[in-house]
C-alpha cells in the first residue's frame, strides 16, 4: 500500500539523519554493563524511581511510595484509573516539579553540564499545549529554535516530523484553526523534531480517531524499534498499551501505587496480525482485570 | 411581463440580503452613528433657533463652527501642544509600565517592595499631588510638570495588566520552556511578552484615555504661563464667557480622545487578529 510504503520512507529517512545512541553513550551508574553484550543493555535501567511519594500543598496525595525501574530501550505503559497519578509521575521522571519523598536517578551520563538531568527528553502534555500565536510551523520549530537552531536550516526537519504526523499540508494554520486530534499531532511532532532518546508521552492519541490513531501507533513503533528510544507512555486503552508496549505498569487508585508490572513477551515487529492473535487477546484480558483490581484498591473517589 | 412582475420582490430581497452580508456589517457600523450623530447636531441647531437659548448658555452648532473658524491658529497651536503631551505621557507609560512589571516578574522581592507605593500613586488624587510637583520641577518648567503627571496617570493600568499577564502564561507552555532550556531572554521574548499582549493591549486602552485626562487635569492645575494647551484655551475661554470658543476647544479634546481609542483599536486588531479570540472572528 502506498500509505505503508509512505510510513516507511519516513522511518528510513528518519533513521539516515539520526546518529544512533550506543552502549557508550548511557554508561549505568549502578548496574555493571558489558559493553559488548547487546542483552544486558535492554536492562539497563535508564531512570531509578526510588521510593517516590508526591503529596501536593492542597493535601492531595497522587502518589504513594513508587519503586520503578525503567530500562533502556523498553517501551513503558503506565495504565491506571483516572486521578490516580499517572500525569504526576511522567512530570516528575521529566525534572517538573519535586517529590514529597523519596528520589529520582538518572544515569549520571544523562545529566549535562549544569546538573540538570535528561539532556534528550521529548515530553507530550496531556493536553495540546500549542501558542496559539505561532504557526504550526512555528510551534514544531520552537525546541530547535530554543537551542539555537536557524529557521533554515530547521526547516526539513520540522518538515519531516509535520510529515510524520500526517501536519504537512497544515504548516502554515494556526492552532485555532484545527481540530483537537490535529492539535495534538502538532504536540506530538515537537516532541519528535529534536529527536529525543527518550519519550515521555501522556495519553497522546486518545483525541485521535482509530483509524490515524493505529497509524501514530505502528509509526511510534517503527521509530522506537529503528531508533532504540525509551518510551514512558500513558494510556487509557488497554488495547493500545498491549499492542505498543514490551511492558505495562499498573497503578492503583489515588494515592497511586504499582499494583501490576506485566511484561508483554510478544515479539517486535508488531503489526495487524499481531492484533488478532491469540496472545494479544490474553494479554488484554490480563490487563484489564489487573486495571479492574487496581481500581477497586484506591481509596478516592474517581 | 415576467421581468416587471419580478422586480419588486429582487428589491425587497435586496436590503436583507445586503445587511447579512459582512461588508455591509462593517459599512453599517460606520454609518449608523455618524448618521445619528449629525441628526442630533441638526436637532441641536433647529431647537437653538427656535427656543431662541442664550449662546453664552448653549451656542448653536453653527456659531461653534464659527468661533473654530475664527480661533483656528491660536486653537491649532494649543491642540498640538496637548496632543503632544498626551502622546509622549502615553509612550512613556507604556515603556516603564512594561520595563518595570518585566522586572518585578523576574526579582519578586523588588515587586514586594515597590508595588504598593505603585498602588498609593495610582490612589493618590493628581490633583492633589499637582501644585508640589510644580514646586519641585520648577515654575519655569512647567510642560516637564505636566508631562510627569499625565505619565503618572497613564502608568497604573499598564503595570498591573502586564503583570497580571505575565502571571496568566500556560503553566504547561512555562514546562516546556524550561524542559527546552530555554533563556530567560527567549522566555520573556519568545512566550511571557506574546501571551501576554492581549492583556497589554487592554490596559493601553485605558491607559490612552487617562493620558489625555491628565494632561488637561495638569494643564488646569498648573494655571497659566507657559501652559497653553487645550485645556488652558477652555479657562480662558470661560473667563470671557465666550461659550462657542469653550466648545470649540472642548470639540477638539473629544477629538483628541476619538483618535486615540480608534488608533488602539486598531493596534489591537492587527496584532491580535491572527490568533486571540477577541479579535477572530471564528467561522461556524
Ligand atoms: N497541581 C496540582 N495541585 C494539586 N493537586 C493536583 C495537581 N495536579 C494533580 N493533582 C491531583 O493529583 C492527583 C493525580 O493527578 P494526575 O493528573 O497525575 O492524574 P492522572 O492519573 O494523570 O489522571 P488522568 O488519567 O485523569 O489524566 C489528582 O487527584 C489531582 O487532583
Ligand atoms: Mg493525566
Amino acid at each position: 500500500m502506498a500509505r505503508e510504503g509512505n510510513v516507511v520512507n519516513l522511518v528510513e529517512n528518519f533513521k539516515t539523519s539520526i546518529v544512533m545512541p550506543t552502549a557508550q553513550s548511557f554508561p549505568a551508574k549502578t548496574v555493571p554493563v558489558m559493553e559488548s553484550d547487546a542483552v544486558a543493555t535492554s536492562k539497563r535501567p535508564i531512570i531509578r524511581i526510588d521510593g517516590v511519594t508526591k503529596t501536593y500543598r492542597n493535601g492531595t496525595n497522587a502518589l504513594e511510595k513508587i519503586d520503578l525501574d525503567i530500562n533502556a530501550g523498553e517501551f513503558v505503559s503506565l495504565v491506571g484509573p483516572s486521578g490516580c497519578g499517572k500525569s504526576t509521575l511522567l512530570r516528575l521522571i521529566a525534572g517538573l516539579g519535586t517529590a514529597s519523598a523519596g528520589e529520582i536517578d538518572w544515569p549520571t551520563s544523562t545529566y549535562d553540564a549544569k546538573g540538570h538531568p535528561m539532556p534528550d527528553l521529548g515530553f507530550v502534555f496531556q493536553e495540546p499545549t500549542l501558542m496559539p500565536w505561532r504557526t504550526v510551523f512555528d510551534n514544531v520549530y520552537l525546541p530547535l529554535k530554543l537551542g539555537g537552531v536557524k529557521r533554515k536550516d530547521a526547516h526539513d526537519r520540522v518538515t519531516e516530523a509535520l510529515e510524520m504526523t500526517g501536519l504537512a499540508r497544515f504548516a502554515a494554520a494556526y492552532p485555532r484553526q484545527l481540530s483537537g486530534g490535529m492539535k495534538m499531532r502538532v504536540s506530538i511532532a515537537r516532541a519528535l523534531v529534536k529527536r529525543p532518546k527518550i519519550l515521555l508521552m501522556d495519553e497522546p492519541f486518545a483525541a485521535l480517531d482509530e483509524i490515524t490513531r493505529t497509524k501514530l501507533n505502528n509509526d511510534l513503533l517503527h521509530l522506537w524499534e529503528q531508533q532504540g528510544w525509551t518510551v514512558v507512555f500513558v494510556t487509557h486503552s488497554i488495547y493500545e498499551s498491549v499492542y505498543l508496549s514490551s511492558r505495562i505498569v499498573v497503578m492503583t487508585g489515588r494515592p497511586g501505587r504499582l499494583s501490576d508490572d506485566i511484561e508483554i513477551d510478544a515479539a517486535y515487529p508488531r503489526n495487524e496480525a499481531f492484533r488478532t492473535s491469540s496472545d494479544y487477546g490474553e494479554y488484554c484480558t490480563r490487563v484489564s482485570a489487573a486495571l479492574h483490581s487496581a481500581s477497586a484498591a484506591g481509596d478516592g473517589e474517581h | 411581463m415576467s421581468v416587471i412582475a419580478t422586480e419588486p420582490r429582487r428589491l425587497r430581497l435586496l436590503p436583507l440580503h445586503f445587511m447579512r452580508s459582512e461588508t455591509a456589517g462593517r459599512w453599517l457600523h460606520a454609518v449608523v452613528p455618524i448618521t445619528f450623530v449629525l441628526f442630533l447636531v441638526v436637532v441641536w441647531e433647529i431647537a437653538v433657533r427656535e427656543l431662541g437659548v442664550s449662546k453664552v448658555i448653549l451656542p448653536a452648532p453653527s456659531v461653534i463652527g464659527e468661533a473654530l473658524a475664527q480661533n483656528w491658529p491660536v486653537l491649532l497651536r494649543s491642540l498640538a501642544i496637548t496632543f503632544s503631551v498626551m502622546i509622549e505621557a502615553f509612550l512613556l507609560a507604556v515603556l516603564s509600565g512594561i520595563g518595570m512589571s518585566v522586572i518585578f516578574a523576574r526579582f519578586r522581592i523588588l515587586e514586594m517592595a515597590v508595588f504598593p507605593l505603585a498602588v498609593i500613586l495610582q490612589v493618590t488624587p493628581m490633583i492633589a499631588i499637582a501644585p508640589l510637583l510644580l514646586i519641585w520641577v520648577g515654575l519655569d518648567h512647567v510642560d516637564r510638570a505636566l508631562l510627569i503627571l499625565a505619565t503618572v496617570v497613564a502608568f497604573f493600568p499598564i503595570l498591573s495588566n502586564t503583570t497580571l499577564g505575565l502571571r496568566s502564561v500556560d503553566h504547561n507552555l512555562r514546562d516546556l520552556f524550561l524542559l527546552n532550556r530555554a533563556t530567560s531572554w527567549q522566555r520573556l521574548v519568545e512566550l511571557e511578552l506574546p501571551s501576554s499582549l492581549p492583556y497589554i493591549l487592554g490596559g493601553m486602552k485605558i491607559s490612552g484615555g487617562l493620558a489625555l485626562i491628565g494632561s488637561v487635569v495638569a494643564e488646569f492645575v498648573a494655571g497659566s504661563g507657559s501652559a497653553t494647551g487645550l485645556a488652558w484655551r477652555i479657562v480662558e475661554a470661560a473667563n470671557d464667557l465666550d461659550t462657542p470658543r469653550m466648545f470649540a476647544a472642548l470639540f477638539l479634546l473629544s477629538g483628541l480622545g476619538v483618535f486615540n481609542f480608534a488608533a488602539l483599536t486598531a493596534l489591537q486588531h492587527l496584532l491580535l487578529r491572527t490568533w486571540h479570540e477577541s479579535a477572530i472572528r471564528t467561522e461556524r
